[in-house]
C-alpha cells in the first residue's frame, strides 16, 4: 500500500542505513538490518521510548511523545512512537 | 439499808453454764428444760499421746523402734569417718518415705521399688554397700495422718499429624507505576465511555436495521485492520520521512530558517535570491509547470499544476501537492488525461482544489478524499470551454450557500461554475466581445468575434470587479453585474497579457505582465500605466508581495527572476537573478509563500525551485526616530500613493 511505499522511499533515501517496524512488546515485525542487531535495537530503543514517553506525559498528562532523535558520534537513530507501533530510522547524516 | 448484809455463798457451781437448757421433745413435741446442767468447767486440755506399753500399739511401736536403733548404730559404727548429718538425714528421710509409703496391698510394688531406690540411695551414700536386712512388710494404714496420694491416668493415643493441601493458585508477578498520565487516560477512557452510552440511548429510538449495519461494519473494519498490520502506521511513517528529508537537507532547512545574507549590506541596494530545496517527480520530468498556488491554511503546502504549453505535445496533466517539510515527494499526486492550465485552492475550504484544463474542462479536486479522480467535473454537455480554461478562481458562496468559481478561457467566455447539489452548473457571465469586430455572418447574422481570454483577477475589496487580460493584449475591467458591457478597456500591451494582479493592499493599482517583453503598473482609473518595466525576455507571470505594496516579482522566459521595489527603486530591478539553466528552460510561473521569505518558480521542465529572498528584498520602510512604527494596510496604501503621485503629478502638468 502506500505505507509500504513511503517505507521503501524512507529506506532509498540517502543515508538511510536501517528500517525497523516494532510492536508494542518490542518484538520487531520488520527490518532490514540481521536479526540479532534488530532484536538489540528493537529492546532498547522500546524501553527508552517508553521512558521518554512516561516523562512527557508526567510532566503534562495532555501531551504526548511524536517523536525521538538520538545523534551520536557515527550516525543519527530516529525513532516515532505510535500507538502500537514503533517505527526505527537509522542514519547517516551526509556531512 | 447500808447495813444490809449480803450474802455470799461459794458454790461449786460453773458461772458460765447456763440454768435453764431447753430441749425439744419429740414425743412431747414440746420444749422441755433439762433438769441437770452440766457444771463442769474445762480449763485445760491436752491430748496425750502415750500408749499403753502392753496393748497392740505399744508392741508393734516397741518392735519398730528397737530394729531402727539397731540399724542405726550398725551404719555409725561403719561410717564414723563421714559426716553423720547427711547419713542421719538419709536415713531418717528414708525411715519417713517407709512410713508414709508402705501401706497396703497395692503398694507392695511400689515399697519394692522405694526400698530398692532407697538401697540405692544408701548405697550411694555410703559407697559401701551391706544390704540392710529385708524389712517386715507393715500395713500402711490410711488416715488422716497417714496421706496417700491416689491418682489414675489414662493412656494418651500418641499424636498424629494429618493434614491435607490443595495446589497453589499459580502466581503470576504484576507490578506498575502510576504515573499521573496513567491516571489521566483512566480518566479520559470513563469520559469517553460515558459519552458513547449516552449516543447509544440515543441512537436507541433508530431503526434495528441501522444498528446491524454498524455492527457488520465494525466487523469489517476489525477484521481489516488484523490483516494489514502495517497500515497504521501510516502516521509514523509520514513523521519520519520528513525527518529523514530533514537531515539530508539540514543544511537548506537551516538556510531556510536562519540565514540572513549579511553580504546585503554592502550590496547597496541590491538582493540575491537564495536556492532553497528543489522539487521534482519522476512522472511530471516531461511536463511544464503550469500553475502554482499555496495553500491558504497550511502555509508549507503548495500545489503544482502540470501540463503543456506546446501546442503540437498535448498529452496528460497531473496535479501534485507537495510540502516544505518533505522536499523528495510529494504528499498528493493526481493524474488526469488532459494537461492542466491554471488551478486555484478555495480560501475557506482549504482542501478544495479547481483546476482548469487545456481542453476546457474544470473540475473539483478534493484532498480529503483518497481517490485521484476528480470529486466534480464538468463535461461537454454541461456547458466546458471549447478552448483551454488558462485561469480558475475561487468566489465567496453565493446566496445559497453552494461554492461557486469563475473561469477565463481562450473562447472568449468567463463562465461561473456553481457546485449544486453535487453537479457543477455553469453560468456565463461575460462574453468578451473585441469591439468593431463584428462580421457579417450568412443569412444577415452579425457576429462577434470574441476575444481570448488569458487571465483574469478578482479585486480584493470590491466583489464584482474583475480585470482579464486577453490575447489581442488588452485589458478589460468587468463587473460581474453586467454581462454585455466592459466598464472600461485598456490598451495594455502589444502580445497577449500572461497575467493581471490586483495590489493585495492599494485598491486601486494592478499589475500586467506580457509576451512583449513589458511588465506594467496600473491604476484602474487611469488609461495609462504608471510605471513601466521591459525585461529583454518574454516575461510568464508577475506577482505581488503579501508583505510589502511596493514589491513584487517578474520571471521571463530567459530564466531569470526579476525582484522591484519600487519604494526603494523605481526604475530598476533589486534583483535580476538566474534561476534554471539558459537554454534548455524556460521559467512559467511565480509565486509568493504568505507567510515565509520563500518564492517558488516552476519551469518547463517540470521542476519547482524554492527560493529565498535576501534581505534587502524585503526592507520595510525605516521609522524616524521617535515616531511609532505604523504597521497594517494603511501604511503600505500611503506608500504606494506617494509613489503614484510622483509618477503622476508629472503626467498632469504634461
Amino acid at each position: 500500500a502506500e505505507v509500504e511505499e513511503t517505507l521503501k522511499r524512507i529506506q532509498a533515501h540517502r543515508g538511510v542505513v536501517a528500517t525497523m517496524v516494532v510492536n508494542a512488546e518490542g518484538i520487531p515485525i520488520r527490518t532490514t538490518l540481521d536479526n540479532s542487531t534488530t532484536v538489540q535495537y528493537a529492546g532498547l530503543l522500546h524501553q527508552l521510548t517508553m521512558k521518554a514517553r512516561s516523562t512527557v506525559r508526567d510532566i503534562d498528562p495532555q501531551n504526548d511523545l511524536t517523536f525521538l532523535r538520538i545523534r551520536s558520534k557515527k550516525h543519527e537513530i530516529m525513532v516515532a512512537p505510535d500507538k502500537e507501533y514503533l517505527l526505527i530510522v537509522i542514519q547517516n547524516p551526509c556531512e | 439499808e447500808l447495813k444490809e448484809e449480803f450474802t455470799r455463798i461459794l458454790t461449786a457451781n460453773n458461772p458460765h453454764a447456763p440454768q435453764n437448757i431447753v430441749r425439744y421433745s419429740f414425743k412431747k413435741r414440746a420444749y422441755k428444760p433439762i433438769s441437770y446442767v452440766d457444771q463442769m468447767a474445762i480449763h485445760f486440755s491436752l491430748n496425750g499421746n502415750m500408749i499403753l506399753k502392753d496393748s497392740d500399739e505399744g508392741r508393734r511401736q516397741k518392735i519398730r523402734l528397737s530394729t531402727a536403733v539397731g540399724r542405726l548404730i550398725h551404719l555409725l559404727f561403719l561410717l564414723s569417718e563421714k559426716a553423720s548429718v547427711e547419713t542421719s538425714a538419709v536415713t531418717s528421710e528414708e525411715a519417713e518415705i517407709k512410713d508414709e509409703e508402705s501401706t497396703g496391698d497395692t503398694q507392695a510394688a511400689g515399697e519394692e521399688e522405694t526400698e530398692e531406690s532407697g538401697t540405692a540411695e544408701v548405697a550411694e551414700a555410703a559407697e559401701a554397700e551391706e544390704p540392710p536386712p529385708p524389712r517386715v512388710k507393715e500395713q500402711k494404714l490410711a488416715n488422716q495422718f497417714n496421706f496417700i496420694e491416689r491418682a489414675s491416668g489414662t493412656l494418651n493415643n500418641p499424636m498424629r499429624e494429618r493434614a491435607c493441601q490443595s495446589e497453589p493458585i499459580p502466581c503470576k508477578n504484576f507490578s506498575a507505576t502510576a504515573y499521573q498520565w496513567e491516571i489521566y487516560d483512566a480518566y479520559v477512557e470513563e469520559l469517553q465511555k460515558i459519552e458513547r452510552s449516552k449516543e447509544k440511548e440515543k441512537s436507541k429510538a433508530q431503526i434495528a436495521k441501522r444498528e446491524e449495519e454498524k455492527k457488520k461494519g465494525r466487523k469489517l473494519t476489525s477484521v481489516e485492520s488484523q490483516s494489514d498490520d502495517i497500515t497504521k502506521i501510516s502516521k509514523a511513517a509520514k513523521i519520519m520521512e520528513r525527518m529523514v528529508n530533514q537531515n539530508t537537507f539540514d543544511d537548506i532547512a537551516q538556510d531556510f530558517k536562519y540565514f540572513e545574507d549579511a553580504s546585503d549590506e554592502y550590496r547597496d541596494q541590491q538582493g540575491t535570491l537564495l536556492p532553497l530545496w528543489k522539487f521534482q517527480y519522476d512522472k511530471t520530468k516531461r511536463l511544464a509547470v503550469t500553475a502554482i498556488s499555496w495553500n491558504p491554511k497550511y502555509k508549507d503546502l503548495f500545489a503544482v499544476g502540470y501540463g503543456s504549453y506546446d501546442f503540437m505535445k498535448q498529452g496528460q496533466g497531473m496535479l501534485l501537492l507537495y510540502t516544505m517539510k518533505n522536499p523528495s515527494f510529494p504528499e498528493y499526486v493526481f493524474s488526469s488525461e488532459s494537461g492542466i492550465m491554471c488551478l486555484d485552492f478555495h480560501y475557506d475550504h482549504p482542501y478544495l482544489v479547481a483546476v482548469g484544463f487545456y481542453d476546457g474542462n474544470v473540475a473539483i479536486y478534493n484532498l480529503k478524499k483518497a481517490t485521484s479522480q476528480p470529486s466534480y467535473k464538468s463535461s461537454a454537455k454541461s456547458g466546458k470551454h471549447t478552448e483551454p480554461v488558462w485561469q480558475v478562481k475561487w468566489q465567496k458562496d453565493d446566496m445559497d450557500n453552494n461554492l461557486n468559481f469563475f473561469s477565463v478561457s481562450s473562447d472568449g467566455r468567463i463562465v461561473s461554475w456553481t457546485l449544486a447539489k453535487n453537479e457543477l452548473v455553469h453560468t456565463d457571465v461575460i462574453k468578451l466581445s473585441v469591439e468593431g469586430t463584428t462580421m457579417q455572418g450568412p443569412e444577415g447574422l452579425q457576429l462577434q468575434t470574441l476575444g481570448c481570454g488569458t487571465s483574469f483577477d478578482f479585486h480584493k475589496k470590491i466583489d464584482y470587479l474583475f480585470l482579464v487580460g486577453t490575447e489581442e493584449g488588452k485589458i478589460y475591467k468587468c463587473s460581474k453585474c453586467y454581462s454585455s458591457q466592459f466598464l472600461d478597456v485598456f490598451e495594455a500591451h502589444h502580445m497577449a497579457v500572461d497575467s493581471v494582479s490586483w495590489n493585495p493592499y492599494h485598491l486601486k493599482v494592478f499589475i500586467s505582465c506580457s509576451s512583449d517583453w513589458t511588465v506594467k503598473i496600473w491604476d484602474h482609473t487611469v488609461k495609462t500605466p504608471m510605471f513601466i518595466y521591459d525585461l529583454n525576455s518574454a516575461v510568464g507571470d508577475v506577482a505581488w508581495s503579501p508583505y510589502s505594496s511596493t514589491v513584487f516579482a517578474a520571471v521571463t522566459t530567459d530564466g531569470k527572476a526579476h525582484v522591484f521595489d519600487l519604494s526603494i527603486n523605481k526604475n530598476e530591478a533589486l534583483c535580476t537573478q538566474l534561476v534554471v539553466a539558459k537554454k534548455k528552460n524556460k521559467i512559467t510561473h511565480i509565486q509568493f509563500n504568505p507567510v515565509y521569505p520563500i518564492v517558488i518558480i516552476g519551469d518547463e521542465r517540470g521542476h519547482v525551485t524554492s527560493l529565498k529572498l535576501s534581505p534587502n528584498l524585503r526592507r520595510m520602510p525605516k521609522e524616524k526616530k521617535g515616531q511609532e512604527v505604523k504597521k497594517g494596510p494603511e501604511v503600505e496604501i500611503a506608500k504606494l500613493d506617494k509613489l503614484l503621485n510622483l509618477v503622476r503629478e508629472p503626467e498632469s502638468k504634461a
